[in-house]
């Protein structure tokens, strides 16, 4: 049977997210066909406003409410400027945040360095976070990039590329998760977890 | 009967490096692999992208792991993973992850799914372990191209004139991609797309082609020439492949570590 366009539409929509196959696409479609008015309504307008009502920082490149020239963190007199946590996405923001534990302030780059893939340093926020380290009073840089290769690569680069600044450099740390097995362990978490080891003293 | 060997073979273990991955669903990963038993495959690893995943580290790029895996519908999907070498001072350096990613991108770019090279694998384990001891990377490399393109199908004929069929002499030669191997100098220096090649490059590229790496290594070749052979061979494997290759733009950034990044004017003198 042939589905009438508006549902099609909507079905093709879902399907191109991330995650969504054919299956869940039709199932989201048909209830919202169900679903009382508003709800498609509300959905709509939220989709709309995504676009239209957000731009990025234009000092750390993290997300931020359009018609702002920065975002709430860098306009905040309470963050500490001399403090930079560089990270591939803006959701890392949010994770980082929530820990309620960090005070400085942030640097996403929108990906990580891939050589494979040909993700190159300018198609990351790289320059303008040299730019702004060069140009500030930035005393500590945190390279908390994912720990996987790309994640490890783009440290690296930038590591060699804010070293000559003669600034402090941070990695996050790297161990075991917690709740795992140390049997399961792969030998690079290992040997640095090893080599990261800690006093235990109360 | 049919039955019974479908149960059979819906548990594979193999061995493989993995190549590159890339993200699939929410929190799984679709994986490529060079396996010794099915050369390339494709698979997806359930939830490598949590924080606590104990399979992740075992699936990242370059490493040399041993594998479970469940066939399912149309896709294969990776049990179990557990290095079995992580080369892992590759991943400590720059330059070493850069070389080992140009390694597996040439790899990559000159297979298919089309089943088993073992010869192959063994050269791309090789490399890698090399490529970690910190030998001599650029030989590695040289060394490396030249054996995959023996081991594809596309082994440069080094010895005889692509033109007129007379032996080549040791002296400055020409090389075309088009006709895959040396011309000599009389029909070479008309020939559209043929490259000179110096009489040292010929030979190390013929000594490459035909000794084990031991002898290989222990060639002296001076910078200049190295550059030569990089040149060529890339322009080589680029003419086969009909496209650009992404890993060697990142090996030129290194050998200038201050242009790693290029500054627009002004910041660059601050
Ligand atoms: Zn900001
Ligand atoms: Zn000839």
């Amino acid at each position: 049977m042939l589905l009438p366009e508006p549902i099609q539409n909507l079905i093709d929509a879902f399907s191109r997210l991330p995650g969504v196959g054919p299956k869940t696409a039709s199932r989201l479609t048909f209830y919202l066909l169900r679903a009382p008015e508003n709800l498609a309504h509300d959905l709509a307008e939220a989709l709309t406003n995504l676009k239209t009502g957000t731009t990025y920082c234009r000092t750390c490149y993290n997300i931020t409410s359009a018609g702002r020239e920065e975002c709430e963190i860098c306009s905040s007199p309470t963050r500490d400027a001399s403090l930079i946590c560089v990270v591939e996405e803006p959701l890392d923001v949010i994770a980082l945040e929530r820990t309620g534990g960090y005070q400085g302030r942030y640097h996403v780059l929108h990906g990580a360095l891939s050589p494979i893939e040909g993700i190159g340093p300018e198609q990351l926020k790289m320059r303008e976070l040299i730019g702004r380290v060069r140009s500030g009073e930035v005393r500590e840089v945190i390279l908390a990039t994912n720990p996987s290769m790309e994640g490890d690569y783009t440290a690296a680069y930038l590591r060699q590329q804010l070293q000559p600044l003669g600034l402090r450099l941070t990695r996050l740390a790297r161990g075991l998760p917690v709740g795992g097995d140390l049997e399961y362990a792969d030998q690079g978490t290992l040997l640095r977890a090893l080599s990261g080891r800690q006093e235990m003293s109360e | 009967m049919m039955e019974q060997r479908d149960k059979r073979q819906r548990v594979l273990k193999l061995e493989g490096v993995v190549l590159r991955h890339s993200d699939w669903g929410e929190a799984d990963r679709l994986i490529w692999l060079f396996t010794l038993e099915l050369g390339k495959i494709r698979a997806v690893a359930k939830g490598v992208r949590k924080i606590r995943s104990r399979k992740a580290g075992h699936l990242e790029p370059f490493t040399r792991t041993s594998l479970l895996l469940a066939k399912g519908r149309d896709i294969l999907l990776i049990t179990q993973a557990d290095t079995l070498d992580g080369f892992l001072t590759l991943r400590e350096d720059l330059a070493g992850t850069t070389y080992a990613s140009y390694i597996v991108e040439l790899l990559d770019r000159f297979t298919y799914e089309e089943g088993e090279n073992r010869a192959l694998y063994r050269l791309l384990v090789e490399s890698l372990r090399r490529l970690a001891d910190e030998q001599d990377r650029d030989l590695v490399a040289r060394y490396y191209e030249l054996r995959l393109l023996d081991l594809v199908g596309f082994r440069p004929e080094l010895f005889r004139c692509l033109g007129c069929g007379e032996e080549i002499q040791p002296q400055d030669q020409y090389f075309s991609a088009a006709e895959g191997g040396a011309l000599c100098p009389r029909c070479g220096s008309g020939a559209s797309g043929a490259q000179p090649i110096s009489k040292d490059a010929l030979k190390y590229m013929r000594h490459f082609q035909r000794s084990s790496f031991a002898d290989a290594k222990k060639a002296r070749m001076t910078t200049e020439v190295q550059r030569e052979l990089e040149n060529i061979l890339q322009y080589y494997l680029t003419y086969l492949l009909e496209q650009r290759l992404n890993t060697p733009a990142f090996l030129r950034r290194l050998r200038q570590p201050e242009r790693l990044i290029d500054l627009p004017d002004g910041l660059d003198q601050a």
